[in-house]
This record gives structure tokens, C-alpha cells and sequence, in this order.
């Protein structure tokens, strides 16, 4: 279980004058969860965003699998079987929901054929809650049905890393609980996770280990319940007050 | 699915209706069916990059008339007929292929510049070039002897068959994973780069298929009439109906092209015989009604919403039909 799928060796992105990624070392190992955080601006979109191809790093190199992945375009990402769901939700409006996983089913890894595709599809609707909307079109759900069906196109690309940016942001208690519990169905299957997320409930019960991202630096690394105590995390993020509560819960419980 | 299976048998009468013209049909009509085949072709080659894919290409007088000028050289050197027009096809197809692997990084509107722009340079440069292709005094074929009645014939058959091969291509890319994935383009590129699809290289193969036939069709066209200029062979008028059938018809689908190109050549041909001098400008205003009310065009309306809109008269249509 504890091969490493995933390093990023020294990973480095600069817009212009900003240094949105700056230095950036860490590892992912197979079939972990693992959170990244940060403030706003932190540059945890555009470290995903150089894991999936969509920017190069300027400098370092990231490595998938022990092959050097450093310079692949998005669709090879997809192909290897690094998969993404985007914070603001990219669907195909036109096509049926059914249709938009089957896209996913279809030219991702196994590349079936299209017929093959749809009875995927059909599969991960299934298990994402989505099936009695099967063929309406993509426009026609709700929020957190759109960050569903985000989460079905990118499971039926059959990954072995994916990467959550935000699906939980926006909705509301009930309907995240039951994300949790599908990307938690999800890990059960292998798949290593890395979540990038706000909120810190969510941090605290799926992950294991964090990473915190602060000006495109890596500042701490480590054990979710170490990292909630860390003196840089708490000043840079948390705050000093919500510290506080998670050391007390820590202690009452 | 059952409407797919419709629009085939559509087609086949359609082919069938077009074939017969010869038998119960006047020659004008005849030189009518040559031009609508010729016409459906080009706007199911425009189809693929335009509907399936989303770019909205404006270069298929380009196409259509280095295929002219392609087949006539070949001719003219000595190549026999079908086979120059092999050659033109590959000649056009290789060009598209080329051109679109430095255009298709554009996208949107500046794509629809540049594939305009490249009307203007390709007939630009053969109006210039005279020593190859005669320039603005144009380029003589040798004419099939038989007389016209035969000859018309002929081209009439070369035409409904370079179409069907045309409708026949964009049924299997209808059905298949490469027709899946223009469609996947059309909605959201950045989606579909992100869920494997090679964009680039389906971008380049689409545009390559919108260009192909459409150089078999100019080459064929320039063995029938047998004489082209630039100005006929690379003309902007060319460029803007084809897009604009599309439309009419319904892009991205397997039939619209069909369905547009006949409906606006009826459209021309009525407004052709009955107003002679304003025909353009009234065409021009018919041209923005349609796209402005029928955005998906014909075939994209509801005929079952419109029919129980027409069953009870009471509730206003808002769709004119």
C-alpha cells in the first residue's frame, strides 16, 4: 500500500512577476487521502493545475508512477490516469448527464468502445445517486448534482490519483456529508485522493495528512492532527481561535 | 435510435429524388440537382469542423477552389480526369492538414479571421502565379464530348456520389469516439483536454475531413463547367453560404447540412425567379430571421411541440415555423 504514486521534486510556477508556485517538494503514496489547504491565493489550483498538464512548471519536475510526467499536456494526465474535478464545474451543457460520465469512461484510461462507455457511465451514476437523472441534459442539475457528476466523469476516467478542487464548497450540511461518504466509497477502491479544501470539517474526518500551501510555499507537511497544532499553519490559516477548539476537542475526546 | 434511422431513409429518398432529375425533370432543374449536390457536399465537409466541432471555419472557397485548380493542372498535364481528381482530394486534404495545425491554435473569433484570411491569400496568390495558373485570364479544361444532356448527366451522377461518400464519413463519426469527442470539443474544450480527449489532433482531423471532399467537389466542378477563374473559383459568397445552410439545416447533425443546403437553394430559387432586383437583400433579411429564430436550426425545432401548439390554437406559438 505505501508505494509512492505521485512526487513533485522542487516544483516551481511563475505568472509574470508572481510566484504562484515556489518551491515545491512532496510525495503522494498509493491509496492515501491527502489534503491540501492554504489561504486564498495560496496556489493550490495552479499545483494541481502542473500535476494535470494545464500549466508547466518553469522549474523541477514531477514524477507519476516513476516516470517523468513533467511536460504532458492535460489529455495525457488523463490518459495515465490523473483525474480532476475543477472548483468551478466544467460539464458538457448540451449532452445528458449520462452522456457527460460516459465522456469520461471514453477517453480515459481503458478507452472502451462507445457502447462500453455508457454501461460505465450507467455503473457510476449508480453509485454517485445520480441515476434518475440520467438523461436529462447537464444544465438541468443543481449544484451539487453538477459537483456530482463532476466527481462520476472523473471516476469513470478510471483514475489512480484524483484530484478534488473544492467539491464541496457551496453546499450545504447534508449534501456534504453525503460526499464525504462517496469520496470516502472512493479511497475504499484504491484510488489515492489529494482534496483541496477550505472547509477544516472536512480536512479533519477524511484525511490523514495534510499539506499547507502559504504564498506557493510548502510550509508543513505532516499528520492532520499535528498539523492543526503547527504554530506557522495556525498564523498563516487556521487562526489562533479555531486552534483552540480542535485542541479542545482533541483533548475532550 | 429510431430518428437516426429516419434521417437515413430521408437521405435516401433525398439521393434517389436528386438521381432521378434526368427522367421527369427539365435541364435547368438537372443543372439544379448537380449544384445541390455539389452544395450538400460542401456543407457536410463544413459540418465537421463548423457543427461537430464548434469552430466556425469561413475557408471552404479556399478548399473548393485549390481543388479546382489542382484537378485542372493535373488535367491539363496530361492526368486523366478521376484521377486528377484524386489528386486535387489528396492535394486539398494534405494543404487542410498543414494549415490547420498552425490555425487551430486560434480559437473562437479569431479563428473565423483567420480561416477568412486564407480565402483571400490562397486566391490572392493564384490570380498572382500566371505562368502556372493564368492568372486573372483563368484556365481552359478539355469538355467531355457527348453534348451537354449527357455530360450534364454525368457530373450529376459524379456529384450525388462524391456526397454520398461525404454523408457516409459523417455517419461514422456520428457513431464513433472521434465524433464523441469533436462533440466534447463544441461544448468545453478545457473539459474535454481534461477527460483525454487529444484536442489538437481532433481539431486537425476534422478540419482535414472538412476540407477533403471539398476539393474532390472543385475539381469535378472544373471538368464540368471547363473553364475556371479565380474569382469563381475562391469566391467569399461561397464561403458565407455554406456556413450558413449549415445553420439553416442544423449543425452537428448527421441530416441538417442535408436538409439546409435544399432549403436554401429552394429558398435562392424562389426568390431568384420572383424578385429579380432586390433577391440578395431579401435573401440576406431571410438569412438573419432564420438563424435569429432557429438557432439549432430546422432540425433542431420540436416538430411535437409545434404540432400540439397548432392542435390548440388558444396558447401562441413562439417558435415560427
Amino acid at each position: 500500500m505505501s508505494t509512492t504514486i505521485l512526487v513533485t521534486d522542487r516544483v516551481s510556477r511563475r505568472f509574470g512577476g508572481i510566484q504562484a508556485v515556489d518551491d515545491v517538494s512532496f510525495a503522494l503514496k498509493q491509496g492515501e487521502i491527502v489534503a491540501l489547504i492554504g489561504p486564498n491565493g495560496a496556489g493550490k489550483t495552479t499545483l494541481v493545475n502542473l500535476m494535470t498538464g494545464v500549466h508547466r512548471p518553469t522549474e523541477g519536475h514531477i514524477r507519476f508512477q516513476d516516470q517523468d510526467v513533467t511536460g504532458q499536456r492535460p489529455f495525457q494526465a488523463a490518459r495515465r490516469g490523473i483525474a480532476r474535478t475543477f472548483q468551478i464545474v466544467q460539464p458538457f451543457p448540451r449532452m445528458s448527464v449520462l452522456e457527460n460520465v460516459a465522456a469520461g469512461a471514453l477517453f480515459g484510461g481503458a478507452r472502451p468502445s462507445v457502447a462500453d462507455a455508457k454501461a460505465i457511465a450507467r455503473e457510476q451514476l449508480e453509485f454517485m445517486g445520480l441515476a434518475s437523472m440520467a438523461d436529462r441534459p447537464a444544465s438541468a442539475l443543481t449544484l451539487a448534482g453538477r459537483k456530482r457528476l463532476e466527481l462520476a466523469k472523473s471516476m469513470a476516467m478510471q483514475p489512480k490519483l484524483l484530484m478534488l478542487d473544492e467539491v464541496n464548497a457551496g453546499l450545504n450540511a447534508s449534501e456534504i456529508d453525503g460526499a464525504l461518504r462517496i469520496i470516502r466509497q472512493i479511497a475504499d477502491r484504491g484510488v489515492t485522493i489529494l482534496v483541496i479544501e477550505h472547509l477544516m470539517k472536512v480536512v479533519l474526518s477524511l484525511a490523514a495528512r495534510v499539506l499547507v500551501l502559504h504564498h506557493g510555499q510548502l510550509i508543513a507537511e505532516g499528520e492532520t492532527r499535528e498539523i492543526v497544532k503547527d504554530k506557522r499553519v495556525i498564523e498563516a490559516y487556521l487562526g489562533a481561535k479555531f486552534a483552540r477548539r480542535v485542541a479542545a476537542e482533541v483533548a475532550g475526546g | 435510435m429510431m430518428t437516426r434511422r429516419w434521417h437515413y431513409v430521408l437521405f435516401v429518398v433525398w439521393v434517389l429524388a436528386l438521381a432521378t432529375t434526368p427522367l421527369w425533370a427539365s435541364n435547368y432543374i438537372v443543372r439544379l440537382a448537380i449544384m445541390i449536390a455539389m452544395y450538400t457536399t460542401l456543407t457536410l465537409s463544413w459540418n465537421f469542423i463548423g457543427g461537430f466541432t464548434g469552430y466556425p471555419s469561413f475557408s471552404t472557397a479556399a478548399f473548393f477552389g485549390l481543388g479546382c485548380y489542382a484537378g485542372a493542372l493535373s488535367q491539363r498535364s496530361g492526368v486523366p480526369m478521376v484521377l486528377a481528381w484524386g489528386i486535387a482530394t489528396l492535394f486539398v486534404g494534405a494543404f487542410a492538414a498543414a494549415l490547420g495545425a498552425i490555425i487551430l491554435r486560434l480559437r473562437g473569433h479569431y479563428f473565423a479571421i483567420g480561416s477568412i484570411g486564407i480565402v483571400e491569400v490562397v486566391r490572392l496568390v493564384v490570380s498572382s502565379w500566371g505562368s502556372l495558373t493564368g492568372g486573372g485570364d483563368g484556365l481552359n479544361l478539355p469538355l467531355l464530348s457527348g453534348g451537354p444532356n449527357a455530360v450534364a448527366r454525368i457530373f450529376l451522377a459524379v456529384m450525388i456520389a462524391i456526397m454520398v461518400v461525404t454523408f457516409v464519413v459523417t455517419v461514422i463519426v456520428d457513431r464513433n469516439r472521434f465524433g464523441y469527442g469533436l462533440r466534447c470539443i463544441q461544448q468545453n474544450e478545457d473539459a474535454a483536454d481534461m477527460v483525454g480527449v487529444d484536442t489538437t489532433r481532433y481539431k486537425v482531423i476534422a478540419y482535414f475531413l472538412s476540407a477533403l471532399f471539398c476539393g474532390t467537389v472543385g475539381a469535378a466542378y472544373a471538368s464540368w463547367i471547363g473553364y475556371i477563374d479565380p474569382n469563381d473559383s475562391f469566391s467569399i459568397i461561397m464561403t458565407i453560404k455554406v456556413p450558413v445552410m449549415c445553420l439553416l439545416g442544423g449543425p452537428g447533425t448527421v441530416l441538417g447540412p442535408v436538409v439546409g443546403t435544399a432549403a436554401f437553394t429552394l429558398l435562392e430559387e424562389v426568390f431568384w425567379a420572383n424578385f429579380l432586383d432586390y433577391n440578395r437583400a431579401i435573401l440576406g433579411a431571410v438569412i438573419v430571421v432564420l438563424i435569429f429564430f432557429l438557432p439549432g436550426g430546422l432540425l433542431g425545432l420540436s416538430y411535437r411541440d409545434i404540432a400540439a401548439r397548432i392542435a390548440k390554437p388558444h396558447r401562441r406559438p413562439k417558435t415560427a415555423s
